[in-house]
């Protein structure tokens, strides 16, 4: 396995978020998508620390921060979105197009 | 002692400011008799100072140069190094007499309008207003220079405005207020050019720079204006005259005056009496000696008020609203005053002390406008009086007040003879003063007009007269009584109606222009005052036969016999129409109605277009925020590709 596998792993699971994120209608997909985008990018920082970096360590924190942060983004998210089902009943972002000019 | 009644003499302007205020401010709904007293007593206290500083002045009289002294004086306006307008008090003659006047009249129209206006509702609002008028006006006669003068003279208007209109719920009283309002306005705009271009000149606005010979020479030079040649002097002189001439309702500026007789009488009273109108002559006797150095402004002046003077007689002997006769009445006085200023002939040239001038004119007028405030205000308050008892203006509805009225009768005959000018009672002497400063000036036309005037004077002085008390009521009248707190007042001020005329002396020797030398009087011939008196025992004499009995037949056998004319002269040579037509018909369709096509249609167009095209360039870019999420997430995909690609 080298740099060039993980880096390729790392750029297909951005292009499926991407694609998610672009092409699902439900709220909750997307998120999901942002998360699959998050990770692929933790997996480019954890090869380039693998591989490159003189002290693995380093590179290795990234990933846990991203994590942290996408936990606490998740959390907001899901309160946002639980909420607006409860006012909505839908989430589908066709629909829930009240903030246009 | 003196000093320090000079150095508070402010309190004269002080105590009707602070009736005004306080009533104005606090007491607006408070207990009539409560705000009666209070405006009465400040009223007294200014009256009181008043008199107290005319004492002091009078004591100082012979230490002071050119007879005038400034009480005192504070930097108010500081415009530049060489420019300062002061706050200040100016004693002289003329201001002094007017402090008097003004207080005095002040107090007893006060008097006379708690029984006058006690059932109105706005009772409190009258007497605020009341003072606020005093104030002003106690602060124009006082101004020592003319911006401060010019302050004062708006206030004046500003009160008069108020009180024309004090019944704002009448649309004839709003519109007289307005036509008022905005007729003397006009006039001082002209007021104004001529301040700025005097000033400009002297540099200074203190009158006594103004009046000095030095400010007449550097004025005296010709400016082409619009490829005329004129003089400088004559130009400023003749628009400072303006303001005064809108002021004082010279022809034809007038039309105001009649008609704010909306306003309640005593208010009338005051207004024609010792405040706004004489405002007028105040300022042409206040700027004399700089009007008297250009003589063509000075036969201007002469030529303006003897027309006046006969105009509005002819138009009184018509009329037959009480108040109206009153007001045409007080036109014609006031063109006697004008005139007689006008009158003051000047000799020669130059000279130690400026221009020589033949003064009786200037004292004969300053006479003529003290006696005939008080006559005046009688007049008014008489007629104010009459109208209380029979709730109407129409002379033709009274008729017979003689027995039920009888104080009313004596004071107002009392009245009526001093105005026609019959010896001993005070508008003889200042009459016969006024006759013979024109006859002295050489100019016999207004010799003559003044003479024919006066006897129209007498005539409709007394067909008013006798149509009010003589003969049987010529309508049903109920509960006619007289108010006590309305009939003293009028008693009152037949005192000075009747001993006025022993001041002639003191006003011929003392009430005298500064920076003026005198020329020495002409003889006085012995013929005139018989001939005056002779013209006003004419024009009585024809009121008795035509009115006598307090009859209208043979007055109607004589309108019949003139026919149109009398009606032309009974519809005031329909001035108000040609001012309706003018205003109307050619500034307001022909100039008004284009300029706010150009503004409505121009003005707004170009501003409503740039509202417009700044809309429809929102309304474009408003699209790019669709509310679409995948749309936004789209174009930062889409966006950061093209970064990306930017970057190689």
């Amino acid at each position: 396995m080298t740099l060039s596998h993980c880096i390729a792993l790392s750029l297909f699971l951005c292009a499926i978020g991407i694609f998610g994120m672009l092409t699902r209608r439900n709220l909750l997909g997307i998120l999901l998508s942002v998360e699959i985008i998050l990770n692929g990018a933790n997996i480019n920082f954890a090869a380039f620390a693998h591989f490159r970096a003189a002290d693995p360590v380093a590179g290795a924190v990234f990933p846990v921060f991203v994590m942290a942060v996408s936990a606490c983004e998740i959390a907001v998210a899901l309160a946002i979105i639980i909420s607006m089902y409860r006012r909505k009943k839908r989430l589908d972002v066709y629909r829930l197009e009240e903030l246009h000019g | 002692m003196a000093d320090f009644i000079f150095f508070h003499s402010y309190l004269i302007l002080f105590f009707p400011l602070l009736s005004f205020a306080v009533i104005g401010l606090g007491h607006i709904h408070s207990d009539n008799r409560f705000v009666a007293k209070l405006a009465i007593t400040l009223s007294s206290l200014s009256m009181g100072y008043a008199l107290l500083t005319t004492l002091a002045y009078l004591i100082r009289l012979p230490h002071l140069p050119e007879r005038t002294m400034l009480a005192y004086n504070v930097a108010w306006l500081n415009f530049s190094p060489g420019l300062t307008a002061n706050l200040g008090m100016y004693l002289d003659p003329i201001s002094v007499m007017m402090l008097v006047v003004v207080t005095v009249i002040s107090l007893l129209v006060n008097i006379y309008s708690v029984g006058y206006m006690k059932d109105d509702r706005s009772f409190n609002r009258f007497f605020a207003l009341l003072a606020l008028f005093s104030f002003s006006m106690l602060g124009l006669v006082t101004s020592g220079n003319i911006l401060q003068m010019f302050v004062f003279w708006e206030l004046v208007g500003v009160s008069s405005y108020s009180l024309i209109g004090f019944w704002y719920e009448k649309p004839s009283a709003v519109a007289a207020s307005k036509k008022a309002f905005i007729i003397t306005r006009f006039a001082d705009a002209f007021f104004l050019l001529g301040i700025i271009l005097v000033s400009f000149y002297s540099q200074s606005f203190s009158f006594q720079t103004l009046n000095s010979p030095e400010t007449a020479v550097l004025l005296n030079r010709t400016v082409v204006i619009a490829g005329f040649p004129l003089n400088l002097l004559t130009l400023a002189t003749l628009l400072i005259f303006t303001g005064g001439w809108g002021k004082s309702a010279m022809f034809p500026l007038h039309v105001w005056l009649p008609d704010a007789m909306e306003g309640p009488t005593p208010v009338s009273s005051i207004i024609h009496s010792a405040t706004m109108v004489v405002a007028g002559v105040y300022l042409t006797a206040r700027m004399f000696p700089l009007f008297a150095a250009s003589e063509s402004t000075l036969f201007f002046i002469q030529c303006i008020g003897a027309f006046t003077a006969l105009f509005a007689a002819v138009i009184a002997i018509t009329q037959m609203d009480i108040k109206r006769i009153l007001a045409f009445s007080t036109l014609s006085q006031l063109g006697y005053m004008i005139f007689s200023l006008g009158a003051a002939k000047v000799c020669a040239e130059g000279g130690h002390h400026g221009p020589v001038v033949n003064l009786l004119g200037y004292s004969a007028a300053m006479y003529h406008v003290f006696t005939h405030a008080f006559f005046k205000c009688m007049l008014f308050l008489g007629a104010g009086a009459v109208i209380h008892a029979v709730h109407s203006n129409d002379i033709l509805k009274m008729g017979g007040l003689k027995k039920l009225m009888p104080r009313t009768y004596w004071s107002l005959l009392v009245a009526c003879l001093a105005i026609g000018g019959i010896f001993p009672f005070s508008g003889f002497w200042s009459k016969d003063m006024i006759l013979l400063a024109s006859l002295q000036s050489g100019h016999y036309v207004t010799f003559l007009v003044g003479l024919i005037t006066g006897g129209l004077t007498a005539f409709y002085m007394f067909r008013f007269f006798f149509l009010i008390f003589h003969g049987e009521a010529r309508s049903q009248l109920h509960h006619v009584h007289e108010d006590p707190w309305m009939t003293w007042p009028i008693m009152a001020l037949t005192v000075p109606t009747i001993f006025a005329g022993l001041l002639e002396h003191t006003f011929v020797e003392q009430v005298l222009p500064p920076h003026l030398s005198e020329a020495s009087h002409f003889a006085h011939p012995a013929w005139l005052p018989w001939l005056a008196t002779l013209v006003a025992i004419a024009g009585i004499g024809g009121a008795w036969v035509l009115y006598g009995a307090g009859k209208t037949e043979k007055a109607t056998a004589l309108k019949k016999a003139f026919g149109s004319l009398h009606t032309i002269v009974q519809d005031k040579f329909y001035i108000d129409e040609v001012y309706l037509f003018v205003t109307h018909k050619i500034i307001f369709a022909r100039i008004a109605a284009p300029i706010k096509w150009f503004d409505r249609h121009v003005v707004d167009g170009a501003m409503n277009l740039c509202g417009w095209l700044l809309q429809l360039g929102g309304r474009i870019v408003r699209l790019v925020q669709s509310g679409q999420l995948h749309f936004y997430l789209g174009a930062t995909v889409v966006g950061l590709i093209a970064l990306l690609f930017m970057g190689q």
